[in-house]
């Protein structure tokens, strides 16, 4: 029974999780502590959850990319041109209080990242790119699509209706959770209430046998490339209405590789086949939590990301199967040397 | 040709794996100046034992003697050292290095450390032009000749690196006939030059043309060393088969009363053909009617196979299938009521990750589209119902493919091809790998199929089994349909006769 619960993809993650949620703890014992101040919610959890949204979002459309064994590094650009049309469209409008310019900027970043997936799930299918070049393409032009929109400027807007989106608060939790929830909701009925769950594993896991066996694996992949711009698009969105401004440059910088992360962290393998949504929520979750605890203990700015790397470099050992078993293997030896011998001689 | 003392002298090799001898006592000699074929079906143990001898496998018994003085082959770099060198099918030189590197690669010509590139250039010229007769430029990318002239440049290669034996490997399978022929121009020149060939082939005729002597592998056994010119194909088929001619009496005949021969057409193939793959055939497929491909390995029968199936696109003839229109992908063929159980379960068949379940509906589920997925609860049910009716073991719906046997897993792909209910099930080695009583459970299966009106095409190694369940017979030989044998002619040795030819 306890050999099972280990064997649960889930295991690893929330272990480190909860390591790490410990570590707060003991460092600052007012870690778990939540108020509620003018019918808000505030604490340090409820800060992982809200800055980490965007990051959950956008490793959820990477999971199911990721399941059909490829890969989009363009996740963190879409999320730059997301937030640099909505603030642009909202920027040029007349009527500030108008709901409508609000959804408007909304549906055209929405519109738009839903083109640029498409984009890259045509160079994959169509022009059959790997997928780590067809999306690094949109990975660099796309920085240079968002500073054109802001024409190389920060957007600032201050528009209520929109800052709702990333900074507002429903029922004392902030809204950008409501948005996570939605989607990730939306990502697990599409793949496990339809055959697309079953039809993305398939391809990811033997694309060759699965064409064999009738699926059409281009309008598969084809989608999960759209599914992944849209995550990011919104994403943007997010990120972009939290701080009422768009920075082409800066936004959704290095989001891909904290993306991809955190998929591996949930137990998805980047060969593709069997995707975990939830484990990509836990893995998302440990790295803003990272983010946030080296931010805590004032780690200094220059070598955070050092700290970081070793954090996650320890995470993924301890989720490597190979490794643990060398650990093992090298505390017997340690302690039974004797016995060591004798099996060898064996 | 001279019986003086053999270069390479194998002696009493086996080779075990787990579960399999792969290798069982098996001898086997080589002389300077002849060319050898080494000859058997899927599973003799032929690539075995040439891994043996490249340095790939290591022998668990026996004796490896290379002029007179025992070697123990423990890797590629020894087996070169040992002069034993090996051109595979599959160039496996470096397409953007040139020519003369590809040949002197890690040997490079140096004078103080530095490479003589000129040395190099012409070294390598000369070796191409002396040992070959090719003159080509040799300061080029490998990748701007031809896969015929990449092999040659192979050997040269293999030669500068003094080889006494050489090992060929199905090197004429990407080929054209003019190419070929240029290739065998120059194993004969080697050949006259002492150089032991080791050549392996699925083509009877080039097995013919080329060597002087031959050694037939079976189940991993010897089953003889023999002069070319002294066994005729007849027999050295029946050899690699392993059937005696005495032996050779009526099997009753399972498929007797079948009454199909004037049903409606299935499935027409009119000079259907695929360069470099078959060369055209009709075919025709009636309603209700079991029609076998038989033909050595190699010879083409998988190749119709992916034909018919739109996994490979023809490039000449016409197919017509009974519900109208053509085929032209998988999916297309599906729609088209056919399905597909290929040869390579693992890289064609299985889908690793998924389970028993899955992998049994993903077929059935692809034609119904996303939007309607299988209820969780009628595929339970049907990944019951076919665990029950096909055996298959464990009888766990949630068990991973990839833990379940060979055998089982070809059960699973078996029904996921039953559950689309197809008009027309091809069966490409269905038999591959299964125990005898699964065997027989798959052959009875084919038949109440066809007595239920569902045509299937037949493809196996095995003679019994085709004869068995086949109403009429396609016998295919060196990548084209020989002969079709119906009714009562059907029997091992009209259908050894036309596998063999000429």
């Amino acid at each position: 029974m306890g050999g099972k619960l280990v064997r649960h993809h889930l295991f690893w993650p929330l272990c480190v999780l909860g390591a790490l949620l410990l570590f707060n703890l003991l460092y600052s014992p007012d870690f778990f502590s939540l108020v509620l101040r003018d019918g808000n919610l505030y604490g340090s959890l409820i800060d992982i959850l809200n800055f980490g949204a965007p990051l959950i979002l956008v490793s959820i459309g990477m999971t199911l990319v990721i399941a059909t064994g490829g890969i989009d590094l363009s996740v963190g650009s879409i999320v730059a041109i997301s937030g640099a049309i909505a603030c642009l469209s909202i920027s040029k409008g007349t009527d500030q209080s108008s709901i409508m310019l609000v959804l408007t900027a909304v549906g055209a970043s929405v519109l738009l990242s839903l083109v640029l997936g498409l984009w890259n799930g045509a160079l994959v299918t169509v022009t059959r790119i790997q997928p780590i070049i067809a999306t690094l393409i949109l990975m660099v032009a796309g920085r240079g699509i968002a500073q054109l929109i802001t024409s190389g400027q920060i957007i600032t807007v201050s528009n209520p209706n929109y800052e709702y989106i990333g900074a507002g608060s429903l029922a004392a939790l902030p809204f950008s959770i409501f948005i996570v929830a939605g989607m990730l909701v939306l990502a697990s009925l599409l793949t496990r209430r339809t055959a697309l769950g079953l039809f993305i594993e398939s391809v990811g896991s033997n694309a060759n046998a699965s064409r064999l066996a009738g699926l059409r694996s281009r309008t598969v992949i084809l989608a999960v490339y759209v599914f992944c711009g849209l995550c990011a698009g919104i994403a943007g969105l997010i990120l972009s209405a939290n701080v009422s401004s768009a920075d082409g440059n800066n936004a959704g910088l290095w989001y891909e590789l904290d993306a991809i992360l955190a998929v591996v962290i949930g137990g998805t393998s980047l060969n593709g086949g069997r995707f975990y949504l939830i484990g990509t929520v836990v893995g998302a979750l440990i790295i803003q939590t990272l983010t946030t605890t080296i931010y805590m203990i004032g780690v200094p700015p220059e070598i955070t990301l050092v700290v970081k790397a070793f954090v996650v470099l320890a995470v993924c050992l301890i989720q490597s199967e190979a490794f643990r078993k060398t650990l093992k293997l090298r505390w017997k030896k340690r302690h039974y040397p004797a016995e060591q011998e004798v099996t060898r001689h064996a | 040709m001279k019986e003086h003392a053999p270069i390479l002298q194998m002696t009493g090799i086996t080779k075990r794996f787990p579960g399999v001898k792969a290798l069982s006592n098996v001898d086997f000699r080589l002389f300077p100046g002849e060319v050898h074929a080494l000859m058997g079906e899927n599973g003799a143990g032929k690539s075995t034992l040439i891994k043996v001898l490249t340095g790939v496998y290591s022998i668990d018994e026996g004796s490896v003697l290379m002029e007179g003085k025992a070697v123990s082959i423990s890797g590629p770099l020894a087996a070169q050292k040992a002069g034993i060198s090996t051109v595979y099918q599959e160039v496996n030189l470096c397409p953007n290095l040139t020519v003369a590197e590809n040949i002197y690669i890690g040997r490079e010509p140096r004078k103080f450390g530095r490479i003589q590139w000129k040395k190099m250039n012409q070294d390598a010229e000369r070796l191409l032009k002396e040992r070959l007769n090719l003159t080509i430029d040799v300061a080029v990318p490998l990748q701007t000749y031809s896969v015929a002239i990449q092999q040659l440049i192979a050997i040269a290669r293999a030669l500068s690196i003094s080889a006494k034996v050489l090992i060929l490997d199905e090197p004429t399978s990407s080929l054209d006939q003019t190419e070929v022929q240029q290739l065998f121009r120059i194993m004969r020149k080697l050949k006259s030059e002492g150089l032991a060939i080791l050549f392996v082939t699925h083509f009877l005729d080039q097995v013919y043309e080329m060597s002087d002597r031959l050694t037939v592998l079976r189940g991993g056994e010897l089953e003889g060393e023999y002069m070319a010119a002294e066994l005729p194909r007849f027999e050295l088929v029946l050899k690699m088969i392993g059937k005696d001619l005495k032996l050779l009496e009526e099997l009753p005949k399972l498929s007797a009363e079948t009454q199909n021969s004037a049903g409606q057409t299935m499935l027409t193939a009119s000079s259907l053909g695929r360069k470099g793959a078959i060369k055209p055939f009709d075919l025709t497929i009636r309603k209700g009617e079991v029609v076998g491909l038989a033909g050595l390995l190699g010879s083409g029968r998988t190749e119709i196979a992916r034909l018919l199936f739109g996994v490979d696109r023809s490039d000449e003839g016409k197919l017509a299938v009974a519900g109208g229109g053509g085929v032209k992908s998988p999916r297309g063929a599906i729609d088209q009521g056919i399905a597909f159980c290929s040869e390579n379960r693992k890289t064609e068949g299985i889908i690793d990750d998924l389970t028993v379940r899955e992998n049994i509906i993903l077929a059935f589920q692809a034609t119904r589209g996303w939007f309607r997925p299988l209820p969780r609860k009628k595929q339970d049910e049907i990944a019951e119902k076919y665990i029950r009716m096909l055996n298959i073991n464990p009888p766990n719906p949630e068990h991973l493919i990839k833990n379940l046997s060979g055998g089982n897993q070809q059960k699973v792909l078996l029904a996921r091809w039953l559950l689309t209910e197809p008009d027309l099930l091809i069966l490409d080695e269905p038999t591959r790998g299964i125990d005898i009583g699964a065997k027989a459970e798959i052959q009875k299966l084919v038949l109440s199929l066809a007595n239920q009106g569902m045509s299937v095409l037949f493809i196996s190694s095995e003679l019994e089994e085709v004869i068995r369940v086949s109403d009429r017979v396609a016998v295919l030989r060196d990548r084209a349909i020989v002969r079709e044998i119906s009714g009562e002619q059907i029997n091992q040795q009209q259908i050894m006769q036309a596998m063999a030819g000429g």
